[in-house]
């Protein structure tokens, strides 16, 4: 959500140096605004969540979680995105020092395990297309596949903007304008994390017990 | 008539034109054809004036890469009223083919057109008319409302729009290259499966409705964070016009109920594309969950339309009252209830579906329970007028038709509420009846009335009085004669989207519903001879900035206003701050300080464009085009995260000249 | 087509206007009659408040307007009275309970699945929408019609629905009520007719190209003539076995109406079940096996044991389409079909149908 940014944030120079103009009276509106996104994203997610619960026991004389999943695969899958998280807080923790190399180091450092991430849910979605699981297969493994899926792109688009902010803050530092897009990203991956925290418990865990 | 294309054999699918042929060019159609031909000479002569008169650069600099909210919204206005002449026409169609087709006669229309005319005009009437007006003024209207100088994020709001503009355009391109949908405007599956509706028409649907729902949700966003973050100093939340309050009610319920609609349309998308099992008939699908979610959202729907048509009664009462609005807190209230309530009724709307007594009648009940703050909103209009000095101006005479008007078809509504009721009206023609009586009574007059009571604002003249009259007084007698026959129909038990009926006893009543579509379209035509006609005479009908001696901020501006709105911050002090200004003798002060402003940017144009030739290459499945589009689009939105120089002042000097040009001489 | 519309025509039809037949208002059965009695109910109840709005929404904007010779009463600062707040949620809300508490009493009497309260012995009936005509069923006689629904006046009518394809909705006004039709699944209706003649039938939910011609006579008759409608249709050779079933099912337009003298047993719970086709496991079967925790790895390759849909395609004109080769070349050896039936049977002993 990139777009979310705008000529009304961060500190301006204006013709009178910064920000001393009574016209800016206003915070940024970023925060909230992309906050209200977020939720907006989070009933999409909910939406799925009930079609999951609705779809998920439907398997049309087919493949069942339990001949599916393995635990250890997604929980290896889940440390990931975890520790994707502490280490965007860490690399927050090093913005707001002022330090843009460790910065970007801890942010590459995200990005790998956000790539590893996807590439072993990828290797899973391929893995049940395979062997004919895919979600063309029933009900449950369409909820399935959506459910995840869309969690996937999510982390996939958190990648390239997490590529696209790197190269920015190379070229700018951190400025006011880029600590204000790093934070922002920086919710959108936790959130991500949060959903993905409902996923594996609903998706997976709940499902294999 | 009805030509038809060869379809029984199996489709082929070329790599370059996807499923696209050239049978799917209705050049067959006598009516599109000439449809056609109309636009293309229409389009020619715009084109040729605009060349002539060199206005290409203008209209490319100052609007359509102006994030300026106040041309947003009358874009969004100039796309409602585009896009009305098409819904009309579609509705047109319908009273007249269903008019003639009685007793064995088939009419005019066989069923592949007319059910594609009736999803046309259901989709466009809602999606692309009613949402784009009332976007369009909560856009033109809200932020100076709250004394702002542009929305929270001024490129998003241009990007919405343009995403809405790709949407409705995706739509008419259906109009000449392939078919739309055939499936009634929400699309209930299995018909419209991959199964039972083969070819491109659901795919236009759903794509259009992707598209235009991306700007949708993200104008919803931009307004409410305009909403908590731009008020001017000292506004609290119940200092808000009611107008204000109904909008952020709005953009709640958009940014709440729009994200069901992507991921329900995205099911729907997967199953007709990807051979998913969301909702078909076998391998573990449920066509009923898709009932449920479309109404999840569709029942807010209908609240996202109306609301902010409350709040633009409610100024327009009391301004030509005389008087502050009467209750504004039980106002605010009686909204916020709405809102909250529009989200647990979704099940009426299929009370037939076979869900137990407890559950039909818990719905019925919660329906019914809707009526309670709506009924006092209208009571308060009315005690608003009570001890007024009411003056009846057109916008007026538009509130006074929609209180009656809609007050009637809330009474029919509730009569819907009662399940056992329902089972016998339900799918009727009396429903159809009942929400074109709250659209038509409670959106469009609305829409009328706003465009009458803020035109001066944004173009520094009145509209004509005597057209605007005529157009309302055409309107309301045409609405009555065009739905009260639809309600005694639905008491006789007539269904809806019927393509022929043999019983020839219904047919007078068809006439005599065709006969006010007539009458309706004269009140259109009043309408745009309005604008035509007060554009040519705005010298005569000029006006100052407050002409009609109006009580909130909008009014403090120039007419129209400057890209800035104000001059100077203002500091609020208490509801209807305007009337208070006014009556403390209010004058801006001539030590102006440089403003800052947020540059033009074609970014959202460029990013819609691309979004509509992803959506049509994806309707006729020409991959190649679909992935380029697409990754187009996302290398553009990150290029335009590079540019970093958004923004920029204007020095006191323009804004001392603007305000002196704006001064009545 | 304009000439058509005559004007002795037209003059003709202004002439029965009186006649016209307002079905919902003046119903033939007992549900209808109820209906009906709710909408007066609730129509008067509103108009309590209704009326006065209306009257105010007129009369005030007169009575206050600007030009008005005496503007002493001008009250340019008032706008909250609690007096008027106290009414303004009171009335309606007092209305709203009284609305409430007769559509709570009325849903649950007027419930479609609950059997009516009538002494005679019910008529059962199973209907089937097609693409786009209906079937009815009647299995205590074994005999079914096409676009003919045949009633004994006096008796309830236990209607079970189900659909082959889309939705559609089960419509006769004069009697009241409408439901569902959906595939796969069943809803239930219970109708009855108190007077002796012929009801317009249709389906009120749009369903594709054939839709507006999915009409059908409800006949109620007396006890004797119902006997001998059956017998007549028992007459019939025509016979609606599987077989023949999977013939009538294919798209048609404005079918006219037929006789099938004698019907397959339990061919609706094999339409419900979406398995009356050779080699197709039923839905109930199906539900068993996923409750038992789904057919496992093993279970992928049944897939085309439990497709539907597709075979049923259609083009845009309601043509059917080729059918996907997948489910044409493999139902040769397959005999999944005959269990299911006799658990679909077992679950309706169960659930005491």
């Amino acid at each position: 959500m990139t777009m979310l940014d705008t000529p009304l944030t961060g500190v301006v120079e204006g013709p009178a140096g910064p920000d001393a103009h009574p016209d800016h009276h206003h915070e940024s509106a970023t925060p909230i605004g992309f906050w209200i996104y977020l939720m907006s994203d989070c009933i999409i997610f909910a939406t799925l969540f009930a079609t999951y619960a609705v779809l998920g026991y439907n398997y049309a004389g087919g493949p069942a979680p339990h001949d599916l999943f393995e635990p250890g695969f997604v929980a290896i899958e889940t440390a990931l995105l975890l520790f994707s998280s502490i280490t965007f807080g860490v690399a927050m923790l090093k913005a707001e020092g002022g330090n843009l190399n460790a910065t970007t180091l801890w942010l590459v450092i995200t990005g790998i395990f956000g790539l590893g991430f996807i590439g072993m849910e990828i290797y899973e979605f391929r893995h049940l297309i395979h062997i004919g699981a895919g979600p063309e297969r029933s009900g449950f493994l369409s909820a399935f596949f959506l459910l995840v899926g869309t969690h996937g792109l999510h982390v996939t688009g958190g990648l390239i903007w997490l590529v696209t902010l790197i190269v920015q803050l190379r070229l700018r530092g951190l400025i006011p304008a880029n600590m204000q897009r790093l934070s922002t990203l920086s919710m959108f991956w936790h959130f991500l994390d949060l959903v993905w925290i409902g996923v594996f418990s609903f998706v997976y865990l709940v499902r294999l017990i | 008539m009805a030509t038809e294309p060869a379809l029984t054999a199996p489709e082929t699918i070329s790599p370059i034109f996807g499923r696209l042929t050239l049978d799917w060019i209705p050049y067959h159609e006598p009516i599109l054809v000439g449809t056609f031909a109309g636009i293309v000479l229409g389009g020619i002569a715009v084109v040729a004036l605009m060349t002539y008169f060199r206005l290409w650069v203008p209209l490319w600099r100052d609007w359509l890469t102006s994030v300026d909210h106040k041309k947003i919204g009358i874009m969004y206005m100039i796309l409602g009223f585009v896009m009305f002449i098409r819904g009309f026409a579609d509705a047109l169609m319908m009273r007249a083919q269903q008019a003639l087709a009685a007793g064995g006669s088939e009419g005019y229309l066989p069923p592949h057109h007319f059910d594609q005319v009736f999803t046309a005009h259901g989709v466009i009437m809602i999606f692309f008319v009613a949402m784009a007006f009332v976007t369009g003024i909560m856009n033109y209207v809200m932020p100076q409302q709250i004394g702002a100088r542009d929305v929270a994020f001024p490129f998003l709001n241009n990007f919405s729009f343009w995403m809405t503009v790709a949407g409705a355009l995706l739509v008419n391109v259906s109009l000449f290259i392939g078919e739309f949908a055939r499936v009634g405007w929400l699309a209930f599956p299995p018909l419209s499966g991959s199964a039972f509706s083969h070819g491109p028409g659901v795919d236009y649907y759903l794509w259009s409705l992707q598209i235009a729902g991306v700007g949708t949700t993200l104008s919803g966003v931009n307004l409410i964070a305009t909403i908590f973050k731009m008020r001017a100093k000292g506004m609290k939340l119940f200092d808000m016009p009611v107008f204000t309050w109904t909008t952020l009610c709005t953009n709640v319920l958009i940014v709440a109920a729009f994200p069901v609609l992507t991921a329900t349309l995205t099911m729907l998308t997967l199953d007709r594309y990807l051979g998913f099992h969301f909702f078909t008939n076998d391998m573990g699908g449920n066509s009923m969950m898709y009932i449920n979610l479309i109404w999840i959202w569709g029942h807010p729907e209908v609240y996202i339309l109306i609301l902010p048509i409350f709040g633009v009664f409610s100024e327009i009462v009391s301004t030509f009252s005389g008087k502050p609005l009467f209750g504004y807190k039980t106002m605010v209230w009686a909204t916020a209830c709405i809102m909250v309530l529009s989200f647990v009724v979704w099940l009426h709307h299929f009370f037939t579906m076979g869900s137990g007594a407890n559950v039909n009648a818990f719905f019925g009940i919660t329906t019914m329970i809707i009526a309670v703050p709506t009924g006092v909103k209208i009571f308060n209009w009315l005690f608003t007028m009570y001890k007024g000095r009411v003056r009846f101006e057109v916008p007026m005479l538009w509130t006074t038709g929609f209180i009656v008007t809609f007050t009637i078809g809330g009474m029919t509504g509730v009569l819907l509420a009662v399940p056992p009721v329902d089972f016998q009206l339900h799918n009727t023609l009396f429903l159809i009846a009942h929400f074109h009586n709250v659209i038509i009574g409670g959106v469009v007059f609305g829409v009328y009335a706003a465009v009458t009571f803020w035109w001066p604002k944004a173009f520094g003249f009145k509209l004509d009085d005597k057209w605007g009259r005529r157009s309302f007084w055409f309107w309301f007698v045409g609405f009555y004669f065009a739905f009260m026959p639809l309600y005694a129909l639905g008491l006789m038990g007539v269904t809806r989207r019927l393509n022929a009926y043999m019983d020839q006893a219904w047919q007078i009543y068809f006439v005599v519903a065709a006969f006010g579509a007539v009458l309706i379209a004269c009140g259109i035509a009043c309408g745009f001879i309005n604008f035509a006609y007060s554009i040519i005479n705005r010298k005569k009908l000029a006006c100052g900035p407050d002409p009609w001696d109006a009580r909130t901020l909008e009014w403090a501006t120039q007419s129209p206003p400057a890209p800035y709105n104000f001059p100077e911050n203002i500091v609020v002090h208490g509801r209807d701050e305007w009337w208070r200004m006014k009556q403390n003798g209010f004058k801006w002060s001539t030590n102006y300080q440089p403003i800052h402003m947020p540059n033009s940017t074609s970014t959202g144009i460029v990013l819609a464009a691309g979004a509509l030739v992803f959506g049509f290459a994806m309707v006729w499945y020409i991959w190649w085009l679909a992935a380029i589009s697409l990754l187009g689009c996302i290398g553009y939105a990150i290029a335009h995260t590079f540019n970093y120089d958004r923004d920029h002042w204007i020095p006191a000097s323009v804004v001392a000249a603007t305000e002196r040009k704006g001064e009545p001489a | 087509m304009l000439d058509k519309l005559k004007l002795p025509a037209l003059l003709g039809v202004v002439a029965v206007l009186s006649g016209c037949n307002y079905d919902i208002l003046s119903p033939a059965g007992w549900v209808g009659e109820q209906q009906r009695n709710l909408l007066v109910i609730s129509t008067l109840l509103m108009l309590i408040v209704i009326i006065p709005v209306l009257v105010m929404a007129v009369w005030f904007p007169l009575r206050y307007r600007a030009d008005r010779k005496d503007l002493s009463d001008y009250a340019p600062d008032w706008a909250h009275s609690n007096k008027i707040e106290y009414m303004v949620w009171g009335g309606p809300i007092v209305i709203i309970i009284a609305l409430g508490a007769f559509t709570w009493v009325y849903t649950h009497r007027l419930d479609p699945y609950r059997p009516l309260d009538i002494a005679a012995e019910p008529v059962e009936v199973e209907a089937v929408s097609l693409d786009w005509k209906w079937l009815f069923i009647y299995p205590e006689q074994g005999i079914a019609t096409i676009n003919e629904l045949a009633i004994p006046e006096g008796r309830p009518i236990n209607l079970r629905l189900t659909s082959s394809t889309v939705m559609n909705t089960f419509s006769v006004p004069a009697l009241g009520g409408m439901i569902y039709s959906m595939a796969g699944m069943e809803t239930k209706l219970h109708l009855v007719a108190n007077e002796i003649g012929t009801f317009a039938g249709r389906s009120a939910h749009y369903s594709g190209p054939g839709f507006s011609g999915m009409t059908f006579d409800t006949i109620s008759m007396s006890e004797d003539d119902f006997e001998g409608w059956v017998t007549k249709v028992k007459l019939s050779s025509d016979d609606l076995t599987r077989a023949n079933y999977l013939k009538v099912e294919t798209p048609s337009f404005n079918e006219p109406v037929r006789y099938f003298g004698k019907v397959d047993d339990g061919l609706f719970d094999r339409i419900r079940g979406l398995c009356v086709e050779e080699g197709k496991v039923c839905m109930d079967h199906m539900m068993m096996i996923d409750e038992q925790g789904g057919g496992g790895l093993e279970g992928i390759a049944d897939e085309h044991k439990y497709e539907y849909d597709q075979d049923r395609a259609i083009d845009g004109f309601g043509r059917p389409l080729p059918r996907p080769e997948a489910s044409l070349t493999t139902h040769d050896n397959d005999h999944a079909s005959a269990a299911p039936l006799r658990l679909a049977q077992d679950e309706d002993i169960a659930n005491g149908n």
